[in-house]
């Protein structure tokens, strides 16, 4: 027997392109958890992932709707422009949108300026938690990314919680082909990340090449800011605090991540376009969750989120 | 080694796209033709695999600044390379796994080029750990086998290749690592590479590509080495960019897709939702959906970028039919003229992953495709040891372990030689009771014998048996542990039943040991074996017609639930003798308990061995309530109003 070379690719017609393979791989996983699951339901959370996830569930089920809801667990403090866009992405999706408020947050006012990672804990760990239960929710998609942090790099496609929703790193099961076992005990949950082998490229990409509607907060502007440790926060609303001596400053800047305004860091950028703003993601030299002020506690900060139910 | 050290390295590292900064549409336009490529590396710890992932995503400029401080730190905190840049931290994830410094699960990396998407499955090379390996190797169209120059063909070289050949993985390089410090030898290259070879050949591996490289001073990883001008092959990049991938593979062969959703959004719209596993199909394509066998025409290729003329393997669809047949979740739809087998008894190699071994005879659940069913286990044929590739006896699987089994399902499946199509080949167990992922399989073939043992028509069948005893068969299977009263109760029941002229038998555990089963002893696996004969047996004589009467321990919830289902509906009554542990401890008639706790008897339900209670047991009497007279009193009551 000898060493044999290379075969030259075949580059047909008929050969999927990474987009093609990731987008089929995606509408398969939907589909198996819309075949097994009871009640299933998918997490939106209005930024990039979440409005890709949303655009190939549109695409798995057609010509039906997404055969189930979605659900915003909300902390009341994000981008004005999120919960514009948010009803408008529901509505077209022809979907229900289920939006929910942790009640005891709410009555303790419990906020990003006074509660730093309580406000966390309570509004979308604690939140999201409450909403599960209480709309008996047992499959829930998450748009998580395994590019996205260390910990997620081994993260399953199909996650399982235990009755009180906790996740144990050393109990997930094998997933072999594409082959996943959706079986679970009463009260047991799974959540389902459907993009988890996409990056933050391929996201891109797609939303240009599909035309996806997202927030126009990714796209340069200019912008009130104020800079704290680091990171420029956008001045949204007239709840933001500023500092003694604190004034905001019209910056031209975009986000590459969304969540809660006060807490996610913009980027300086003159990318006003998609295939700007794609440019500069390819040039850069900084990843993407650095712009959110919850990873930086800690080494293996994110694991112990997730094991306490956090996404 | 240093990232400084890193960066100023002479050979040039991945050149970015000049179009990037020039022409972003342009660039863009390009790159929504890249293809993508899914491959795992396997070596040992260290045969420098974290650092060949590391210089793949530096090269390809996958690392950003913000993770390279995180790595640093890191590699002060926590790394074994005395504060210089660890690698391992960055395809180690989880806290649990980093403090015990090694990697137990398989992690997925992602970088990319001008031309390709690239899905790395980083998997451990740790000896225990086959399961990690067989999983991430499931999704590969490409394996990268590392080998440490100074080492050779190693028993792990051995294992992985093994494997990787096994999950069917055709696109094989053997990476020889460290070529830098062996003096970039040609010589010692293709001892090696001659070495495995003459391996490759023994576990029918059909060809592998080998590359000399240094992961760490990126001699052959991007461009070619000028350090050896002897090898005249591509860079590991450069393969990598350049090998087939599985959907092409599996494009020239007849069409398959599995049923994965039934798409009735109005009744003017029936859709027939998958995945295509293989081959192309286009409107007007005559197809034939099995296990039913139906035939029609594919009507149209529903997506909602609007209809196809044709779709091909790998692609998510939804077909319509031209004619109304039945077909739903777990159906195939395969090609008219070449659909594919249909059988419910297979030769497979499976791989288990559990903790708990595999039990001969225990139904487990089977998917397949889109299709679960429900399948039993034989002994195996033997297992592989996978590091000398010799055939081993066993009567069962451990963790980890490789074996050549049968298996039966409860009912015919569409299905193809794993080698074939892995889609309708390649299956998971899973456990009833725990709903763990317990094994991997891949099918090698159908036996015939299911299409050659056919059920003798019985001219005197069941339904006149029972007629003419004038009942109703049964069977009543008591549970219990041992000491609980099962058997007295069930003697005091038959009695009853006797003396009202049923016609009944009773099966008593200790009876059946001494003959039927007088070859098993009392590990897991042969108390399933147990309970599967005695099943067999009563089942046996309700067709006979006769009330059959059953007095096991049968401590194991699926063992039971085997045998129910072995039953017609309503002929099985599970009797839960419910006795207290410490209450039949108490009784101790035969002694064996006492002997149980002084060690001199092993596996003893109850002791070292689990008792699972019944959840929904149609009956349940408490000893310590009834006396054995009254419990069978109303046993025979709920038996009689049956």
């Amino acid at each position: 027997m000898t060493p044999s070379p290379a075969a030259a690719p075949k580059l047909s017609k008929n050969t999927l392109t990474h987009l093609q393979r990731l987008e089929a791989e995606s509408i398969h996983i939907m589909r198996e958890v819309v075949a097994n699951a009871e009640n299933p339901v998918m997490l939106y959370s209005v930024g990039k992932d979440s409005a890709c996830m949303l655009h190939l569930a549109k695409k798995a089920f057609y010509p039906a709707p997404p055969p189930f809801p979605l659900l915003h667990v909300d902390t009341t403090w994000k981008f004005r422009a999120m919960y514009d866009l948010r009803d408008k992405a529901a509505a077209d999706a022809g979907m229900d949108l289920l939006v929910y408020h942790n009640p005891e947050a709410m009555e303790q006012g419990i906020n990003p300026f006074d509660h730093g990672g309580l406000h966390t804990d309570m509004w979308k760990t604690e939140g999201l938690k409450q909403a599960l239960t209480k709309y008996n929710f047992d499959v829930a998609f998450g748009g998580a990314r395994r590019d996205e942090e260390k910990s997620r790099a081994k993260e399953r496609v199909f996650s399982f919680r235990s009755a009180n929703h906790r996740w144990d790193p050393k109990s997930q099961r094998p997933e072999l082909w594409k082959l996943y076992n959706t079986r679970k005990a009463k009260g047991e949950s799974i959540r389902v990340f459907p993009i988890s082998n996409w990056t933050e490229l391929d996201i891109w990409q797609y939303i240009h090449l599909e035309g996806i509607e997202i927030v126009p907060l990714y796209f340069s502007e200019k912008r009130p800011v104020v800079e704290r440790n680091g990171l420029l926060i956008m001045v949204d609303d007239e709840r933001f605090r500023l500092e003694e001596g604190e004034v905001p400053e019209m910056k031209s800047i975009r986000f590459r991540t969304l969540g809660c305004y006060p807490l996610t860091g913009a980027v300086e950028s003159e990318a006003k376009t998609l295939p700007e703003v794609i440019q500069e993601m390819l040039l850069t030299t900084t990843s993407e969750r650095q712009g959110r002020a919850i990873d930086h506690d800690q080494a293996a900060s994110m694991e112990k989120k997730k094991q306490e139910g956090y996404f | 080694m240093s990232i400084e050290a890193m960066q100023n390295e002479k050979d040039p590292v991945y050149v970015t796209d000049a179009l990037i900064a020039e022409d972003i549409d342009a660039y863009l336009l390009k790159h929504q033709h890249k293809t993508m490529l899914r491959f795992i590396t396997c070596g040992s710890v260290d045969d420098g695999k974290s650092t060949l992932i590391g210089r793949l995503l530096y090269d390809t400029k996958m690392i950003f600044e913000d993770q390279l401080a995180s790595l640093e730190h890191d590699s002060k905190a926590v790394g074994t390379q005395g504060g210089e840049i660890d690698f391992a931290l960055l395809v180690d994830g989880l806290a649990a796994e980093r403090e015990q410094g090694i990697t137990i699960d398989v992690a997925y990396r992602f970088f990319a080029t001008e031309k390709r998407k690239f899905i790395v499955a980083d998997t451990p090379g740790h000896e225990q750990y086959t399961r990690n390996m067989v999983t991430g190797a499931s999704t590969a169209d490409l394996a990268v086998i590392l080998i440490d120059a100074r080492q050779g063909v190693l028993t792990q070289t051995r294992r992985h290749s093994y494997l990787v050949n096994l999950l069917g993985i055709r696109n094989i390089v053997l990476a020889v690592n460290k070529m830098d410090l062996v003096g970039y030898s040609q010589e010692r290259f293709y001892e090696i590479v001659k070495d495995y070879a003459h391996f490759a050949k023994q576990i029918g591996m059909e060809s592998f590509l080998p590359i000399p490289i240094s992961g760490l001073r990126g001699d052959n990883m991007v461009s070619k080495s000028p350090e050896m001008p002897w090898y005249q092959g591509p860079s590991l990049l450069q393969h990598l960019e350049e090998a087939p991938v599985n959907d092409s593979r599996m494009l020239d062969k007849p069409f398959r897709m599995p049923v994965q959703w039934v798409n009735r959004p109005n009744l003017d719209f029936r859709g027939f939702a998958g995945q295509i596993g293989a081959g192309v199909v286009k409107p007007g394509d005559a197809i034939r959906v099995l296990p039913s066998g139906k035939t029609t025409t594919v009507k149209s290729i529903v997506t909602y970028d609007g209809d196809l003329e044709q779709a091909v393997a790998g692609q998510s669809v939804t077909l319509t039919f031209a004619d109304e047949i039945d077909c739903s979740r777990g159906d195939v739809i395969t090609q008219a003229d070449a659909p594919c087998e249909v059988a419910d008894q297979f030769e497979a190699t499976l791989v288990w992953m559990e903790e708990a071994e595999m039990l001969p005879g225990r139904p487990y659940l089977l998917k397949i495709g889109t299709q679960m069913v429900t399948a039993t286990v034989t002994e195996p044929k033997y297992e592989v040891n996978v590091n000398t590739l010799e055939h081993l006896a066993s009567r069962t699987l451990g963790l980890n372990a490789i074996g050549v089994v049968n298996i039966s399902t409860d009912r015919p499946i569409p299905f193809e030689a794993y080698a074939e199509n892995p889609d309708l080949g390649g299956f998971i167990l899973i456990d009833r009771m725990t709903n763990a992922t317990v094994a991997a399989g891949m099918i090698h073939f159908a036996l015939r014998r299911s299409q050659n043992i056919h059920w003798q028509a019985l001219e005197v069948d069941r339904e006149a048996h029972a007629a003419l005893k004038n009942q109703k068969p049964s069977v009543v299977w008591f549970t219990g542990l041992s000491g609980s009263g099962k058997s007295t109760i069930a003697n005091l029941v038959e009695k009853k039943l006797h003396a009202l002229g049923k016609h009944t038998f009773l099966l008593d555990g200790d009876n059946v040991r001494h003959g039927l089963n007088r070859d098993l002893g009392f590990t897991d696996a042969d108390r399933v074996e147990n309970i599967r004969r005695v099943g067999e047996v009563a089942k046996l004589m309700t067709d006979a017609g006769l009330i059959v009467l059953t007095a096991f321990i049968s401590p194991f919830r699926s063992e039971r639930r085997m045998v129910r289902d072995l039953m017609a509906p309503g002929e099985f009554v599970e009797v839960f003798v419910n006795t207290p542990l410490e209450v039949a401890e108490a009784r101790d008639v035969k002694g064996l308990y006492k002997k149980a706790r002084a060690g001199q008897l092993k596996n003893f339900t109850g002791i070292d061995s689990p008792y699972e209670a019944p959840e929904s047991a149609e009956i349940t009497v408490s000893t310590v309530d009834l006396t054995a007279e009254d419990a069978a009193e109303q046993i025979v009551q709920q038996i009689l109003a049956r």
